[in-house]
């Protein structure tokens, strides 16, 4: 076309951003790509490699390994070897490789956002202006994070070597998300890219080598499903982080269940966009292509389920839809294209599926105006209205630019409907309405809310989900302990193995005969099975009976602590009042359980008194704490605030310890309370009659019935369910060496959380019997970005 | 390579130059209306910053978009010292921007090329209707006690009758601040009505002094109520505030303008003014028209850029596009 021509046209004409120094860097190493191990790159023990393919044309960029088991052993080995040293070095010695790490970031940001783009098929402007800035971001945070771990963070050890398996979304920065934190807390790690994005993680281990990074500090496996499973499940890495969607999520936890690594998932979404009638609609609808067409909408907390309230909708499609006809789709190194290449022929494949089978019935389908481009791996920026909650495209994650809508009136339906996922990830809430919107975010299911915005990220905020997006956060305060444990105070013992149920020796008995039930939704309920278990007391003599609970007993358990989450909206003034009055009337009858635990345990009085003593100090240290963990007003790059609240995770079971009666109860249900929780406890399996004898305590202590329920029996028949049970979001299991590798497995199922002592024992008595460890494990941190602008 | 001329929700104008597009009539004055608008400040601003980023117009396309703009200026002087000399080397720069021997080297002879208009106070008036006799460039005045508008109403229409008398095709109002500050709504209708009518056959662009209104919301508000009122633009400033054109308050406006198209079917035009120099400035100006109103307010009946030395920018990058060497100020003719 002449310039006389455009002079009347006004069309746009190509921007292409120049791929030559990154094609002169994949020319440089031959198109053909070694591992990463010990500092060095070195050809596989496997012998095999395999071709990344840019999926914007379909023409194969590099051969890159594929790491065999061999050589995960070997990566893990060099990890191993050089973590002491590198967590032997100061804060600020690991500050300084940090630093390092994110100025050459910056200076190679181009030829790392150029080669992200032709690897990914992402827009150029998305790599060059979102995420490498977010990656140099995030290694300047973790290079303050490591200078300050030694004041701010102290008793906390690095883990050791943690094995690192990443998407192929965000290739470069998710590497970011994972080494960084891991490295300034102490750690060495081993990181498998994504198959269909390696490169920018190989260009990243040369940087490490210019940063003079320590051989074996970081190394990087290149390879497939294949590499990662043997990763996660090499016996030598400590801990596990994966991003990716909940389908290898789940087949992770069930993986390394009971190997005693420590885990973070950051899984899948299907995440709300809400708008409600008074927002700003245009903006809403600007909000959305950032939400939904945003890196080909490939995003685990894109805003793509629409919701918006049935006022407005009309003509909120309506703007949708003209908006969608501007969006540009094509070369992804053309610097004005919105929407780039699908990673790969597979995903979109996936997609287009998923759309034909989700749009049979009833659904209308908008697709933007402009042509595909011809060839490569590109699919329409796509609207479906007219669908139902049922409907699987409104359940289902697309990974794709599929935006799927629904309508509600009231902004309790619009919770409601938000809420109805097996999801929970992100949010955004849009409305002018402060007053409504600040609402609405605290109710909403998901680890990030944003408020009339969407898709906002900084290190100083943390990421992550509930429900099956996953557990953990990555960034903030809160992303540091996940690289981190705390340096117990006493050396714990290692548990046995239960040795089967104690037989009690029948006695007369001295009084009228005691019934201990179990303790369900504030009432005594007998047990569903009808059977009661003999408790055994010094000398195998008979101590009494308590309820053989089972797995229904178990439902109508957690069905109570549901019912009861209003708790979880109470003020921590409330609950505080409510954990010092179990003291009190605990206190008062201290005798009485002193005995107690004398006749279930052979403690001398003076010990069994000392256990009471505790188990009020704990109640009053869980009172203290429940108006004072507060949470934070981080300091992100935006005009506003983003609000890190600590929410109570929900439905908490817990096993807990056979060793201390009662205070191992009250310590366990003091955090959970304390912080909102609502709980069914297992009590000790061997001692148990402190527990039942402890409900009578809450029964007098104004705590709502359903906040804690108590289920006796045994801990190998009640863990099962209560680990599998799809309603309970998290489980602790303080119980017997056996018991860890079953309720990990059993999690898998909507990926609760747990937290389990790997047949540790811990020192109830002593400081490790409480503190923020527990507060943390009882608390969801939810980021809710609020910008804000008169 | 792909064409992008889907029209937002709104009118389609014809684009046919003989053709005298439909004259924004107004509406009655819809208080419910004016009361729903939203505007978010931070949204906002996110979406103008973000904006430059993603759309790119390089090499020949630069080149036609930038020839583009130099029709799309309204060139402007506002000073105390203007003299009909002044104003006559302005209008003979506004028939001839571009050096002759440029535009042959972009193949652009035999296309008019002049700026949009040529927008001078009242009393300059004679003098510019002189200098462009028989060009077609249409001689703009500000009026209504510009900059603040606070003279006596009757004044400021009368100051309207006189430029339109005394040849002026275009005028450029200033509302009352006060009336948006106070949320007189009905005042301002009233007034701009009363401007509108006082134009007669002159199109009127109603100057919000953005800059003035405090927030976005009030120059959502203030531009609807002004276009419901028939204003056939709406214009960001004076160039006198201190805070002008910014991409926000553009963007603010333009969503106003798609939001009238939309439910009445009259397309209004947008005119931002002060600050706008640099050519890569206008460029960014142009895409937000393209994104967000469309092509037809790439076309001076519906879009005027208020700019006093943006030309010359623009000059010095064309040779730069002839050439491949920086331009110099000196090398192309003062206005």
């Amino acid at each position: 076309m002449t310039v006389k021509e455009i002079f009347e046209t006004m069309d746009y004409g190509p921007a292409p951003e120049d791929a030559r120094p990154a094609m002169d860097w994949l020319e440089g190493n031959d198109r053909r790509f070694g591992l990463f191990i010990g500092g060095a790159f070195r050809a596989p023990l496997s012998g095999r490699h395999f071709e990344t393919v840019n999926p914007a044309d379909e023409v194969t960029l590099a051969h890159v390994a594929e790491a065999g088991a061999a050589d995960v052993d070997a990566a893990v080995a060099a990890a191993r070897k050089a973590q002491p040293g590198w967590a032997r070095r100061s804060g600020h010695a690991r500050a300084r490789h940090l630093y390092a790490l994110a100025r050459l970031v910056q200076k190679h940001a181009r030829l790392l956002a150029v080669l992200e783009t032709l690897d990914n098929g992402k827009p150029i402007r998305e790599s060059r202006d979102i995420d490498i800035p977010l990656v140099a971001r995030h290694f300047y945070y973790h290079a303050g994070a490591a200078q300050l771990m030694e004041t701010e963070m102290p008793g906390q050890a690095p883990l050791g070597v943690c094995g690192q398996v990443i998407p192929w979304n965000f290739p470069l920065l998710m590497l970011a998300w994972k080494i960084a934190p891991a490295l300034a807390m102490g750690n060495t790690v081993v990181l498998k890219p994504a198959e269909q994005t390696p490169l920018t993680a190989l260009l990243f281990a040369e940087i490490c080598r210019e940063a003079g990074l320590p051989a074996g500090v970081v190394n990087i496996l290149t390879g497939a499903g294949e590499t990662g499973a043997a990763l996660v499940a090499h016996a030598g890495v400590d801990k596990v982080a994966f991003t990716g969607s909940t389908t290898i999520g789940r087949r992770i936890r069930a993986a390394t269940a009971g190997q005693g690594k420590r885990l973070t998932l950051e899984l899948g979404g299907k995440s709300p966009f809400i708008v409600f009638d008074d927002a700003d609609l245009d903006s809403a609808v600007e909000g959305l292509v950032d939400a939904i067409w945003f890196n080909q909408g490939e995003v685990c907390c894109a805003g793509s389920r629409l919701l918006v309230q049935e006022s407005v909708a009309d003509g909120f499609y309506a703007r949708l839809r003209a908006r969608m006809d501007k969006l540009r789709v094509g070369d992804p190194l053309d610097k004005a294209v919105d929407v780039g290449a699908i990673v790969d022929r597979g995903q979109l494949d996936r997609i287009t599926r998923l759309v034909e089978d989700g749009t049979a019935e009833g659904a209308q389908v908008h697709r933007t105006a402009a042509p595909l481009p011809e060839g490569g791996c590109y699919y329409p920026p796509t609207l479906v209205t007219g669908l139902d909650p049922a409907a699987p495209l409104m359940q289902e994650e697309i990974f794709g630019p599929v935006l799927v809508s629904t309508t509600f009136r009231t902004p309790a339906e619009a919770v409601a409907l938000a809420n109805n996922t097996r999801y929970g990830l992100a949010a955004s809430v849009w409305s002018e309405n402060i007053n409504l919107a600040l609402d609405i975010a605290p109710r909403l299911a998901a680890g990030v809310v944003w408020v009339n915005g969407t898709n906002m990220f900084d290190a100083a905020a943390g990421f992550g989900g509930r429900r099956e997006s996953g557990f953990g956060r990555e960034g903030g305060r809160e992303g540091l302990y996940a690289y981190t444990r705390k340096i117990p105070a006493a050396t714990p013992r290692r548990l046995v193995a239960r040795q089967g149920a104690a037989r009690a020796a029948p006695r007369a008995g001295d009084g009228i005969d005691r019934t201990a039930k179990l303790y369900i939704g504030g009432k005594q309920a007998r047990p569903d099975g009808g059977y009661a278990m003999p408790v055994a007391g010094p000398r195998g003599r008979l101590a009494g009976h308590v309820g053989l609970g089972n797995r229904k007993d178990i439902r109508n358990a957690v069905e109570a602590a549901r019912k009861a989450d209003a708790w979880g909206r109470t003020h921590g003034h409330q609950r505080a009042q409510i954990l010092y009055f179990i003291a009190e009337n605990l206190s008062a009858r201290a005798a009485e359980f002193a005995a107690r635990i004398r006749a279930m345990t052979g403690q001398q009085i003076k010990a069994a008194t000392a256990e009471v003593d505790a188990a009020v100090q704990r109640l009053f240290t869980y009172a203290a704490w429940a108006d004072k963990y507060d949470g934070a007003a981080h300091d992100v790059p935006m005009r506003g605030m983003a609000l890190a609240m600590n929410e109570p995770v929900g439905v908490i079971g817990a096993i807990c310890s056979d060793a201390a009666p009662l205070l191992g109860l009250v310590s366990v249900m003091g955090p959970a309370v304390a912080m909102g929780n609502t709980c069914v406890l297992v009590p000790s399996e061997t001692a148990p009659l402190a527990a039942t004898d402890f409900y009578q305590v809450l029964d007098t202590s104004d705590l709502p019935g359903g906040v804690v329920n108590i289920v006796t029996g045994r801990h190998g028949d009640l863990a099962g369910p209560l680990a599998g049970h799809l309603d309970v979001d998290a489980v602790w299991c303080f119980g017997a060496a056996e018991l860890s590798a079953p309720i990990e497995a059993e999690s898998a199922g909507n990926l609760k959380r747990t937290w389990v002592n790997d047949g540790l024992g811990r020192d109830w008595a002593g400081p490790d019997g409480e503190g923020q460890e527990f507060l943390r494990q009882a608390t969801e941190v939810k980021n809710i970005w609020v910008p804000w602008g008169a | 390579m792909q064409t992008s001329t889907h029209a937002q929700a709104g009118a389609k104008v014809p684009d046919l130059p003989q053709v005298q597009p439909q004259r924004n009539p107004g509406t009655a004055l819809d208080l419910d209306w004016v009361a729903a608008v939203q505007a978010n400040t931070s949204a906002i601003e996110r979406r103008a910053k973000t904006l430059p980023g993603r759309r790119s117009v390089k090499k020949d396309w630069q080149a036609a978009w930038l020839l583009r703009a130099i029709t799309l200026i309204d060139l402007t002087t506002l000073a105390g010292d203007d003299t009909p000399g002044r104003v006559r080397r302005l209008c003979a720069k506004a028939r001839h921007p571009v050096r002759d021997d440029l535009l042959e080297a972009l193949g652009m002879t035999g296309t008019r090329l002049t700026t949009g208009a040529v927008c001078v106070y009242h009393e300059m008036v004679p003098p510019a209707v002189a200098a462009l006799a028989g060009s077609g460039i249409p001689v703009a005045a500000v009026s209504t006690g510009f900059p603040a508008g606070l003279s006596p109403l009757h004044l400021r229409i009368a100051e309207i009758e006189e430029s339109v008398k005394a040849g002026a095709d275009e005028i450029d109002i200033v509302i009352s601040r006060r009336h948006v500050l106070t949320g007189d709504w009905q005042a301002l209708y009233d007034e701009m009505r009363a401007f509108r009518a006082a134009c007669g056959p002159a199109h009127v662009k109603a100057i919000l002094a953005t800059g003035e209104l405090g927030t976005l919301r009030n120059v959502a508000r203030a531009s609807l109520v002004c276009m419901m009122a028939g204003a056939d633009f709406i214009k960001t400033s004076t160039g006198k505030e201190p805070v002008n054109a910014t991409l926000p308050v553009s963007l603010t406006m333009l969503r106003a303008i798609r939001d009238y198209g939309a439910r009445t079917g009259h397309a209004v035009g947008f005119k931002p003014a002060g600050g706008i120099s640099k050519a890569k400035d206008a460029l960014t100006w142009m895409t937000l028209m393209k994104e967000e109103l469309g092509d037809d307010w790439l076309r001076p009946h519906l879009f005027r850029f208020g700019a006093s030395s943006l030309l010359g920018d623009i000059e010095r990058q064309l040779e730069h596009h002839v050439t491949g060497h920086y331009s110099a100020g000196y090398r192309h003719p003062m206005g």
